[in-house]
């Protein structure tokens, strides 16, 4: 059976650029200064290399796909109570009107 | 829209429908029944990513997607599971969003549809049915690019989703808007999906003309919306082409109001994702529980159209109307076990329907047994057809029963002899239109006719007064 597989191209060759380090902030929504940028690409290419060296073993195995032997673990459809809406905003640092107040995001 | 600038166009839809007939979010007991009700009054532990809390999967979930797979011909995998997919956006409680990638529960299925040039029939290729958890609502004071924040109801959160994602095998708005017909009209039979809920359906499209990038567009939230993003997008890409510049690949976003697709600025790839298996789920394994689906699996709308076409011989778009909704399929089944098919469909879904619709009532307003009353008054010649659309349209103004309308309103048909001397004393009083008529008027029958209406008040059938008329008139009795 032909199962649709979206590869995640591992670019494990390519090195890590300070461009790059800003880019997964900003996907993080994380504002990082020029010194911190430089200092992440190095400790993430340290990570990468390391990761490296575990390619290089030969492997045949099924990946595994979840660390527990289980499988199907359900419940039934049934709605039983939820939050009352205080407590739901209980955490919120902000909030109008019942609902949670988050900055504009574009 | 012409044939020539329907040339080159390929259009692919991803459709997220929420399997709003459930009584429960997709990982948490939170219920559905949110539509009316104040923000965050709907929300948990689980579904508000609150530390330590953990998912446990809706099993009839899980039935509801492999009835949908089935019913778009897919092949169920042995094995599959959710993912986490990442991004930081106030819609996401927990910053990813739990969704199937690899190991989808469904590929690889069609659906055929009608083409839009009318020229047979089109078969849809169905790249996958996959489970997934709707996101937030957020809500923007004044325009999206104006407000300056943004306010998030999770009362949606969690609701059970199915994305169904379709080859790019469209070739126009028009065949677009058919096919996303075909699936309501399937799931609204599946009795998985009420299609009239707020939200219950949204559409990404991508589109690109011949040999062109694509652009993608989001925020698609109705049939119409679909059928008029498109129509827009083809006439956007036309004119990049004319001016002789390139269409560049893109998202774009759909602005209801405005009816126009807007660029959206975004920095996200698919590997910036970062699609992961959700540890906090496990897989599953539910090919064991494909037979019991499959043979539980309604009779679906085309099976029905054409079963209807053959046992009960009624027209090719009397069974079309019919089976738009599985409530009035059944009610015409109901009625036709007592009348005639044929005469029950006409009544159907020429009056009945047409009455309803413009009461804005479902089928659910009439009950079947009077429906079945008056079709056997008219059959059997107690009111005319004019009197049993009169007990329809009371019914559905002022309630009653049909029997009791009848004699409230005089609806009885008045019996032959009746007619017989209102046609006997309108042609001795109406010598001028006799004249007119002898003389090859023919409107001067048709006064005639409602002169003799006139005098029964309604109550003869203008067939038998015709009749009466012509067979005095050709007999020269006058």
């Amino acid at each position: 059976m032909a199962i649709p597989i979206c590869t995640m191209t591992p670019e494990r060759k390519r090195m890590i650029t300070p461009e790059e380090v800003e880019h997964i902030g900003w996907l993080a929504r994380i504002k990082l200064t020029g010194e911190e940028k430089e200092q992440y690409a190095e400790q993430m290419n340290d990570i990468l290399d390391y990761f490296g060296k575990v390619d290089e073993i030969t492997t045949d195995v099924e990946p595994t796909y979840h660390v527990l032997e289980l499988h199907n673990v359900f419940r039934d459809d049934i709605a039983s109570g939820s939050l009352e809406q205080d407590a739901a905003l209980a955490n919120a640092p902000n909030k109008k009107e019942g609902f949670f107040k988050a900055p504009r995001i574009m | 829209m012409s044939a020539r600038t329907e040339d080159g166009v390929i259009i692919g839809l991803e459709i997220h429908v929420q399997l709003n007939k459930l009584h429960s979010k997709l990982f948490c007991s939170c219920g559905l029944d949110y539509h009316n009700a104040p923000p965050n009054t709907h929300t948990c532990p689980v579904c508000l990513g609150l530390p330590g809390s953990l998912p446990v999967l809706n099993r009839s979930a899980v039935k509801s997607a492999i009835k949908v797979a089935l019913a778009m011909n897919c092949e169920i995998l042995p094995q599959t599971q959710f993912y986490r997919k990442n991004y930081y956006y106030p819609d996401l409680p927990k910053g990813f969003q739990v969704t199937q990638y690899d190991y989808p529960i469904s590929v690889n299925g069609y659906l055929a549809i009608e083409r839009g040039d009318g020229q047979g029939i089109r078969r849809i290729r169905i790249n996958r049915v996959h489970m997934e958890e709707d996101p937030g609502r957020l809500v923007h004071e004044g325009t999206i690019d104006r407000s300056k924040f943004t306010l998030v109801d999770y009362n949606r959160a969690g609701v059970p989703l199915l994305e169904i994602v379709t080859e790019p095998d469209l070739r126009s708005p028009k065949e677009a808007r058919k096919f996303l017909n075909k699936l309501r009209n399937i799931l609204e039979y599946l009795d998985v999906f009420d299609g009239d809920l707020d939200g219950a359906i949204r559409v990404d499209a991508n589109i690109s003309l011949a040999g062109g990038e694509r652009a993608e567009v989001k925020n698609i939230s109705s049939y119409k919306g679909a059928e008029r993003a498109l129509s827009f997008e083809i006439v956007r890409q036309r004119n990049v082409l004319r001016r002789g510049e390139v269409v560049v690949q893109e998202t774009r976003h759909f602005d209801e109001l405005r009816g126009v697709t807007v660029s959206m600025r975004t920095k996200e790839t698919e590997h910036d994702y970062r699609y992961f298996p959700e540890p906090d789920l496990v897989p599953m394994r539910v090919m064991d529980w494909v037979p019991t689906i499959r043979e539980t699996l309604p009779e679906l709308p085309e099976a029905q159209r054409t079963r209807f076409l053959k046992d009960y011989g009624i027209t090719g778009n009397h069974a079309a109307s019919l089976t738009l909704d599985p409530k009035l399929a059944q009610f015409f089944e109901d009625v036709s076990a007592a009348i005639d098919p044929k005469l029950s469909a006409s009544w159907i879904v020429d009056v009945l329907k047409g009455e309803l619709n413009y009461r804005d009532l479902e089928i659910d307003s009439f009950k079947t047994a009077d429906m079945i009353e008056i079709l056997k008054l008219f059959s059997d010649d107690v009111v005319t057809e004019k009197g049993a659309i009169t007990i329809i349209r009371t019914i559905l103004d002022e309630g009653g029963t049909p029997d009791r309308i009848v004699s409230e309103k005089e609806l009885a048909k008045v019996k032959e002899d009746v007619v017989t001397s209102a046609v006997d004393e309108v042609l001795s009083e109406c010598t001028d239109a006799i004249a007119d008529y002898r003389c090859g008027e023919a409107k001067a029958l048709n006064y005639l006719v409602g002169q003799v209406m006139k005098k029964t008040r309604g109550r003869a059938d203008p067939q038998d007064a015709r009749t009466g008329l012509l067979e005095k008139l050709d007999s020269n009795e006058t």
